[in-house]
């Protein structure tokens, strides 16, 4: 059996690991544009901050393809799927054939047209381990710094290099930082933390048109500066797909094993959709975990086992200079609030069910709750009350307790 | 695998096992030393309400949701047991966020996680809290 797998990330490595534990014999290729031994993505802006280093932001161990028997082609792009044929085509020419395929594309950062973009000197995205590199090489301490976009890359790359540089400034056309997972009260602990690290935010405004080393935003006001970061969002990779007739909608769709409407031809990670049971609809969840529940998915169904991925949530762990950001699920229904300082929880929930959930540093038991919108847990079964206040396992049933406490789990 | 099992009717809620742990953990080998006058941060903690009282560490899951979700390769299952790797962890907390028995905590600097290893790396080499519990409310073995 031949398995390939496009791509070298977290859903490509869960997916390799699975195939290798059930299919001991099979030759498994890995083929990734990029020239790394697998790393934590992530983990690119705790490298600027020095929290890290290449060594210790492997996501495997060094001998991790050696010792599962993988064959790796990096530093190479796949160019087409030919499905009728079971083959892939590489950007050397070369042809690789499969009769299992895994796409494990991710995503690529979404670069607007903005006017006069192509006059700046000295531009990034922050993806890449090759772009925080390249970012590194000028961070000086005289330089000022302006990012697009307020969202989970742009801050995380603010944190890294906020301390290395004079002044910082990011702009968003949303009104609040991190708008995809908070509230504006929560926003607000955050952008105050980051203004204590030399951060200035132009919120509600968007650059017009930038002049070489100066932005003019739609407001009037004008930055100057000498670094320009681009983190305004990603955009899934499904052309791979989409171009050899699969089906895609804004990422590749598959099914619960996740396979594509193509023979045999698998998805998961950034560059798919995921059905997600709290918002009851399908939706990109550019999430890690959901990268290796989705490969981890995918691998058991290649190797010719059965598995079903069947209950995305969305949820995300995000901190910046020892602040703890943790949420998960949606947000809309009832809400129950507890807010002091810089401390804040929010849930919500109606129709007997947790739909979400944002905890401002106070992480304490978290997955407890992510457990209740991960099981699609009805509220009337535990103490929910007493859960509101203090994610504890007092809250479920003595039962519950007994099968997880004192069995195998 | 042995593991650490709950009798939750046998535990009195005395919470030597949240002491007992923190001093296994703590990196010195005189208790008082260790813990007098510290705030502790064990990785077993004790629940109370009323008349009931359980311990609650790692369960050393079998496909850890932790090890799954981790960002950076520092959760991995040995063979024998979930572990961390604190030199690699980042502290970012998605483990803490996943956990469904809220048994990986950040360690009292919040820099990384912290969680049970069965005291395997520290000098009691075996699980400290289970052989300071008076009551067999915490056991250690063999089990499905
Ligand atoms: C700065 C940053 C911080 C993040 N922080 C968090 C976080 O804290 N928590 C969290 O849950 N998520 C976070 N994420 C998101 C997380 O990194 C992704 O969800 C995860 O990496 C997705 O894994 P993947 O395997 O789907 O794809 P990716 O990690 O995107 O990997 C896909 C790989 O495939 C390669 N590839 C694509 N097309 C081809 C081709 N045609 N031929 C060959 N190779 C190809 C790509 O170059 C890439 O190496 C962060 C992302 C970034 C950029
Ligand atoms: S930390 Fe939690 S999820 Fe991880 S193995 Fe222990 S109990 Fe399971
Ligand atoms: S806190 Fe550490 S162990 Fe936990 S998920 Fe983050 S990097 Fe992994």
């Amino acid at each position: 059996m031949q398995y390939v797998i496009i791509g070298n990330s977290t859903a490509a490595v869960a997916a390799a690991e699975k195939i290798r534990a059930i299919d001991t014999a099979g030759k498994i290729t890995m083929i990734s544009d990029e020239p790394y031994h697998t790393y934590g993505r992530p983990l690119i802006s705790y490298y600027l901050l020095g929290k890290t280093d290449a060594e210790r932001m492997k996501y495997r161990p060094a001998d991790f393809y050696e010792s599962n028997h993988i064959d790796t082609i990096f530093s190479t792009r796949v160019e087409k799927i030919d499905a009728e044929k079971k083959k892939v085509i590489l950007s050397d020419g070369k042809k690789v054939g499969y009769d299992k395929l895994l796409v494990a594309t991710g995503s690529r950062p979404f670069n607007p047209p903005m006017e006069g973009i192509e006059s700046v000197p000295c531009k990034f995205n922050f993806m890449t381990f090759d772009d925080a590199l390249a970012l590194e090489k000028v961070l000086l301490p005289e330089k000022s710094v302006l990012i697009i976009g307020a969202g989970l890359i742009g801050l995380k790359c603010l944190e890294g290099i906020a301390d290395k540089v004079r002044e910082v400034a990011v702009v968003d056309m949303a009104d609040r930082v991190l708008p995809s997972i908070l509230d504006e009260y929560g926003a607000s602990i955050v952008q105050r933390e980051l203004e204590g690290h030399k951060a200035t935010f132009y919120l509600s405004d968007s650059v017009q048109k930038f002049d070489g080393n100066t932005a003019h935003l739609k407001s009037g006001k004008e930055i100057s500066f000498d670094i320009l970061v681009v983190a305004v969002g990603v955009r899934p990779n499904v052309e791979l797909v989409k171009d050899a007739g699969g089906k895609v909608g804004r990422g590749i769709l598959t099914d619960d094993r996740q396979e594509t409407s193509l023979k045999d031809v698998y998805a998961a990670g950034d560059c798919t959709e995921s059905y997600d049971i709290t918002a009851h609809t399908s939706r990109i969840l550019a999430l890690l975990p959901n990268a290796q529940f989705q490969g981890a998915c995918a691998g058991v169904n290649m190797a010719g086992g059965e598995a079903h991925f069947t209950n995305a949530v969305p949820m995300n762990a995000i901190g910046f200079f020892g602040s703890h950001i943790l949420t998960a699920g949606s947000y809309f229904g009832d809400t129950y609030v507890e807010k002091s300082g810089d401390t804040y929880k929010k849930l919500f929930y109606s129709d007997n069910k947790l739909n979400g959930f944002i905890l401002v540093n106070m992480p304490d038991r978290a997955g407890i709750y992510t457990s209740l919108l991960r099981n699609a847990t009805p509220l009337d079964e535990v103490d929910f009350e007493a859960l509101k206040k203090d994610p504890a396992l007092m809250a479920f049933s003595a039962q519950y307790r007994a099968e997880k406490l004192s069995r195998r789990v | 695998m042995k593991r650490i099992y709950v009798n939750e009717k046998w535990c009195l809620g005395c919470h030597l096992c949240e002491y007992e742990c923190a001093f296994a953990n703590s990196g010195v080998t005189d208790m008082v030393k260790a813990l007098k006058g510290k705030k502790i941060h064990p990785n077993i903690r004790v629940e109370d309400r009323g008349d009931v009282h359980f311990a609650v560490n790692c369960r050393h899951c079998t496909d850890a949701i932790c090890v799954r979700s981790c960002i950076a390769g520092a959760l991995s299952f040995d063979g024998e047991m979930v572990r961390i790797d604190q030199n690699k962890c980042v502290g970012c907390l998605t483990c803490v966020l996943v956990c469904p028995y809220g048994a990986i905590l950040p360690d009292d600097e919040g820099h990384v996680a912290q969680k049970c290893m069965l005291c395997t790396n520290n000098f009691t080499q075996e699980p400290n809290c289970v052989r300071h519990c008076l009551n067999n409310a915490i056991v250690y073995e063999e089990r499905d």
